[in-house]
C-alpha cells in the first residue's frame, strides 16, 4: 500500500487548516453562504435531508486495517456507529455534526487519509479494479496510476473549478471490474500489439446521470510516461469548452457527444502536441517511487490447493456455498481474495457497523497481511487469504453477520442512499434492495438464477449506477408518488451497454413481481450454462417486455 | 475597483477607455471588441490593455498579443473556471505582460490563479470589502506545495521528491 512521505502528510494537515480557515471565514462572513458551499463540498461535505453528510475518500478502494479501525471509532464517536460505503469506494458518514467536522478531518490525518475532492465541480477520488494486484488477468497494476493520478489531480490550480464534477478509473486487467466505460476518463493499461511497451488506452465521455453515454476511445495507445501531459490535455480541452450554460449538459460526455469524439480527440492531440510534456510528466523515478509501494506482499510458498480447505467444503454445504460465490482466484498458488458481502438479506446495501468494521480489520491483520479493498458493488476485499484459513475466517464473518453467500447473485444489489437520506433523490432505493432481496432470499434460488446484477437508484443522477445493471431501477416522483422505472440489458463490464427501459413506471410494492417475471422468462428461455446478461442479448427485449406488460396490465387493473 | 498582487493591495495605473478612443491614456485599458481599432491609434509611448471575456479562442488573440501590455480575463461568476485555462494558454503562448484576472474571485482560488501565470486580481467592491487584503496574502501560504509540475515557482511536491532523490544519490 501507498504511504504517506512527509509532504504528503503536510499537504493534508494543511488541507485541514485550510478548511477550518475557511469554516471560519463563513462564519465571520467574509464568504457568502454561495461561495462557502463549493469550498465545503470539494472536502466532501454534504447538506443532506436530515443532517451533514461527511464523504471520506478512500483511494482507488484500497485501506489497511489501521485506517479501517479509525473510520470504525469515527463512526461510533461522531455518528451513530455505522458508516455507509458508497459506488465509488468512498465511505460516507450520515450523521455528523458540521462542528465536529475539522476534528474527524484530523483522525483522518492521523491514518493517511481525507476527504479531498469526494464531492464538487473537480477531479473526483480515483477508483480501479478492487482486485489490482491479485488478479490472473492483469496486464499492470493499476494503483501506482492511480495514486499518481491522486496527486495530481489533488488541488490542481487549473482544474478545480470544471463545468461539473469529473470520474477517472483505471484497470489494468482484460475483465474491467471498474466500469471504466462509463467514467469521464477510463484508463485500460495494456501492451502494445508490437513493440510490447506498457501503456494506456484512452476513453473520454462515458457517464451515467441523465444522459447515459458509453464513453469513445480517444487514444488507443498512450506511452506510459506522457500520462500526465494527456490529461492535463483533456482536461483543458474540457475546462475551456465543456458547457456552462445548463448543469444537465455540463459533463464531458455531452462535448465529446455534441462534436463528435473525432474533433474533440483532434483538439486533445493538438494541445498535448503543443504543451511541453517534460515539465508536466511526473519523471520515471517518481513513478517507480510509487509503483515500489504496490510491490507484492511477502507470500508464503503454498501448494496450489489446501487438504484443509478441501474438507471443510466437502463437510460444510453453507461453507461450499460461500466459497463458491464470494471467492476470487488469486495469482498466488495457495493463496484467495474474498468477498465479504455488506448485502445481508434485509439490511441497507453497503452499510457496515464500527463493530463490522473492526471485525474487518481484526480479520485482515490476521489473515490478510493487513489489506482491505472496497469495491464499486459496495462490498469488501479480502484481498491476500491463505486458502487453509479460509474456513476459520468465514466462521469470524458468520459471527459478524458478514458471510453473506451472494456476491454477484441476485440479492448482491447495489443502491444508492435514496430519500430515506439524499437531499437530491426523488424516491426510495433501499427499502426496494430490501424487498427484492428478501423475495430472492433463498439461497438455492439464488443459485439457479446464478449472476444478476440488480441496481437501484433514487434519482436521474444515477449513483446507484443502475443504467449499468443487469436490472436496471430507477426511482423517480410522478405526482407525489414514488414510481420506479425498470431497465433491462446493462452491462458494467467491458461489454459496457445501457439498458433499455421496459414499459411504465411501477409503485414501489409492485417492483419484486416484476423484477419476478423478469426473471422467470431468463429462466423458461435459457439455455445450458447462459447467464442472464448472456441471454437477455440472445433472446433480445420482446420476451422481457411482453411478461413485463403484464404485470402492468394486472396492476392498472388492480388500480382501476 | 479594488486591486491586489501577492503582495497585498496595488494601485491602478490603468484607465478604462471610452470605446475605441484611447487618446492621449498612457495606460490605456479597451475592450476586446475594439482592440484593433484602439492598436491602429496607437502611439510609441502609449500601453494598450485589453479585457477579454474567457471564451476568447486563442488564435484570435495570439496575433495581437505582442502589442499588448496587459490582459485583464473577466471572471463572470468565481464558479466560472475558464478563466484559469485560458491563462495556462496565453502563458503558454509566450505573453510575458501582465495578466489580470477579473472578476469576483474568492481568497481561496489566489494561489490557483498566480499558479496559473496571473499576477493580480481586480475585485468587485462589494467582494473587497467581505475579504480584506490580509486574507488574500495570508490564503497564499496555506498550501505549502502542490503535486503539479509546471504552476507557479513555488516549488511542487514532484520535484522536491526529485531533488531529494538527486541529493541523496550524490551524498550515497
Amino acid at each position: 500500500m501507498y504511504r504517506y512521505d512527509e509532504f504528503d502528510e503536510r499537504f493534508v494537515r494543511e488541507r485541514v487548516a485550510q478548511f477550518r480557515d475557511q469554516v471560519g471565514r463563513r462564519l465571520s462572513g467574509s464568504l457568502t453562504e454561495d461561495e462557502f458551499k463549493p469550498l465545503r463540498l470539494k472536502n466532501g461535505v454534504y447538506l443532506q435531508l436530515h443532517a451533514y453528510m461527511l464523504r471520506i475518500a478512500v483511494p482507488y478502494g484500497t485501506l489497511s486495517s489501521k485506517q479501517m479501525r479509525q473510520l470504525a471509532l469515527i463512526g461510533e464517536r461522531y455518528d451513530r456507529g455505522y458508516g455507509h460505503f458508497t459506488t465509488r469506494t468512498n465511505l460516507q458518514f450520515n450523521w455528523p455534526k458540521l462542528r465536529d467536522i475539522p476534528d474527524i478531518l484530523d483522525l483522518l490525518a492521523d491514518v493517511e487519509m481525507h476527504a479531498i475532492q469526494t464531492s464538487g465541480n473537480c477531479i473526483r477520488n480515483v477508483t480501479a479494479d478492487h482486485f489490482a494486484g491479485v488478479a490472473q488477468d492483469e496486464v499492470e497494476d493499476p494503483r501506482p496510476t492511480a495514486e499518481l493520478i491522486r496527486q495530481w489531480s489533488s488541488l490542481h490550480p487549473e482544474f478545480d473549478y470544471l463545468p461539473r464534477k469529473f470520474k477517472i478509473a483505471v484497470t489494468g486487467a482484460e475483465h474491467d471490474r471498474a466500469v471504466i466505460k462509463a467514467h469521464d476518463i477510463g484508463l485500460r493499461i495494456l501492451r502494445h500489439p508490437d513493440t510490447h511497451e506498457i501503456g494506456y488506452e484512452v476513453i473520454v465521455g462515458g457517464g451515467l446521470g441523465r444522459t447515459p453515454m458509453i464513453g469513445k476511445v480517444v487514444r488507443e495507445f498512450l506511452p506510459k510516461a506522457d500520462l500526465l501531459a494527456y490529461l492535463e490535455a483533456i482536461m483543458r480541452v474540457y475546462n475551456l469548452e465543456g458547457r456552462r450554460d445548463n448543469k444537465y449538459k455540463a459533463r464531458v460526455k455531452i462535448l465529446v457527444h455534441e462534436i463528435g469524439t473525432e474533433e474533440f480527440s483532434r483538439r486533445v492531440e493538438e494541445e498535448f502536441a503543443r504543451l511541453d510534456g517534460p515539465s508536466v510528466n511526473a519523471d520515471p523515478a517518481e513513478v517507480a517511487r510509487i509503483a515500489a509501494y504496490f510491490a507484492p506482499p511477502a507470500y508464503e510458498t503454498l501448494p496450489a490447493t489446501s487438504g484443509a480447505f478441501e474438507a471443510a467444503r466437502a463437510g460444510n454445504p453453507d461453507f461450499a456455498r460461500w466459497v463458491e460465490t464470494n471467492l476470487t482466484p488469486h495469482r498466488q498458488p495457495g493463496y484467495a481474495a474474498l468477498t465479504i458481502s455488506l448485502k445481508p438479506i434485509g439490511a441497507p446495501p453497503g452499510d457496515a457497523t464500527s463493530e463490522q468494521m473492526r471485525v474487518v480489520a481484526d480479520l485482515a491483520d490476521e489473515f490478510s497481511l493487513s489489506e482491505i479493498r472496497v469495491t464499486h458493488a459496495q462490498n469488501l476485499v479480502l484481498p491476500h487469504v491463505k486458502l487453509s484459513d479460509l474456513f476459520a475466517v468465514w466462521q469470524r464473518l458468520g459471527e459478524a453477520e458478514l458471510a453473506t453467500a451472494n456476491a454477484g447473485l441476485i440479492t448482491d444489489i447495489i443502491a444508492c442512499p435514496g430519500l430515506d437520506y439524499c437531499a437530491l433523490a426523488t424516491a426510495r432505493s433501499i427499502p426496494i434492495a430490501q424487498a427484492l432481496a428478501q423475495r430472492f432470499a433463498d439461497p438455492a434460488r439464488q443459485k439457479e438464477i446464478g449472476v444478476l446484477n440488480i441496481k437501484i437508484s433514487g434519482c436521474i443522477n444515477a449513483c446507484g449506477h443502475h443504467h449499468v445493471g443487469h436490472i436496471g431501477i430507477l426511482g423517480l416522483e410522478k405526482r407525489g408518488i414514488e414510481s420506479y422505472q425498470i431497465t433491462l440489458g446493462g452491462d458494467a463490464t467491458e461489454n459496457a451497454a445501457i439498458g433499455e427501459i421496459l414499459g411504465p413506471g411501477l409503485a414501489a410494492e409492485d417492483v419484486p413481481d416484476a423484477i419476478e417475471r423478469i426473471v422467470s422468462v431468463y429462466l423458461a428461455q435459457r439455455q445450458a450454462g447462459e447467464s442472464f446478461i448472456d441471454n437477455v442479448r440472445r433472446i433480445g427485449l420482446a420476451p422481457f417486455k411482453a411478461a413485463f406488460q403484464d404485470t402492468n396490465r394486472e396492476v392498472s387493473h388492480a388500480v382501476a | 475597483m479594488p486591486l491586489l498582487d501577492r503582495h497585498g493591495a496595488k494601485a491602478e495605473i490603468w484607465t478604462r477607455s471610452e470605446g475605441a478612443a484611447i487618446d492621449n491614456l498612457s495606460h490605456a485599458l479597451v475592450d476586446w471588441a475594439v482592440l484593433p481599432e484602439a492598436l491602429a491609434q496607437k502611439t510609441r509611448d502609449q500601453r494598450i490593455g485589453v479585457v477579454i471575456p474567457n471564451t476568447v479562442r486563442i488564435p484570435e488573440l495570439k496575433l495581437l498579443m505582442r502589442q499588448l501590455s496587459l490582459i485583464a480575463i473577466s471572471f463572470p461568476s468565481f464558479g466560472d473556471g475558464r478563466g484559469f485555462s485560458l491563462a495556462r494558454l496565453i502563458r503558454n503562448h509566450g505573453f510575458t505582460g501582465t495578466l489580470r484576472a477579473s472578476g469576483p474571485l474568492i481568497v481561496d482560488q489566489f494561489a490557483y490563479a498566480l499558479a496559473c501565470g496571473f499576477d493580480e486580481v481586480e475585485l468587485p467592491e462589494a467582494s473587497a470589502v467581505r475579504q480584506p487584503v490580509e486574507q488574500w496574502v495570508q490564503a497564499l501560504g496555506q498550501i505549502s506545495h502542490g503535486y503539479q509540475r509546471g504552476y507557479g515557482d513555488s516549488g511542487n511536491i514532484l520535484d522536491r521528491r526529485r531533488s531529494a532523490r538527486l541529493k541523496h544519490a550524490a551524498a550515497g
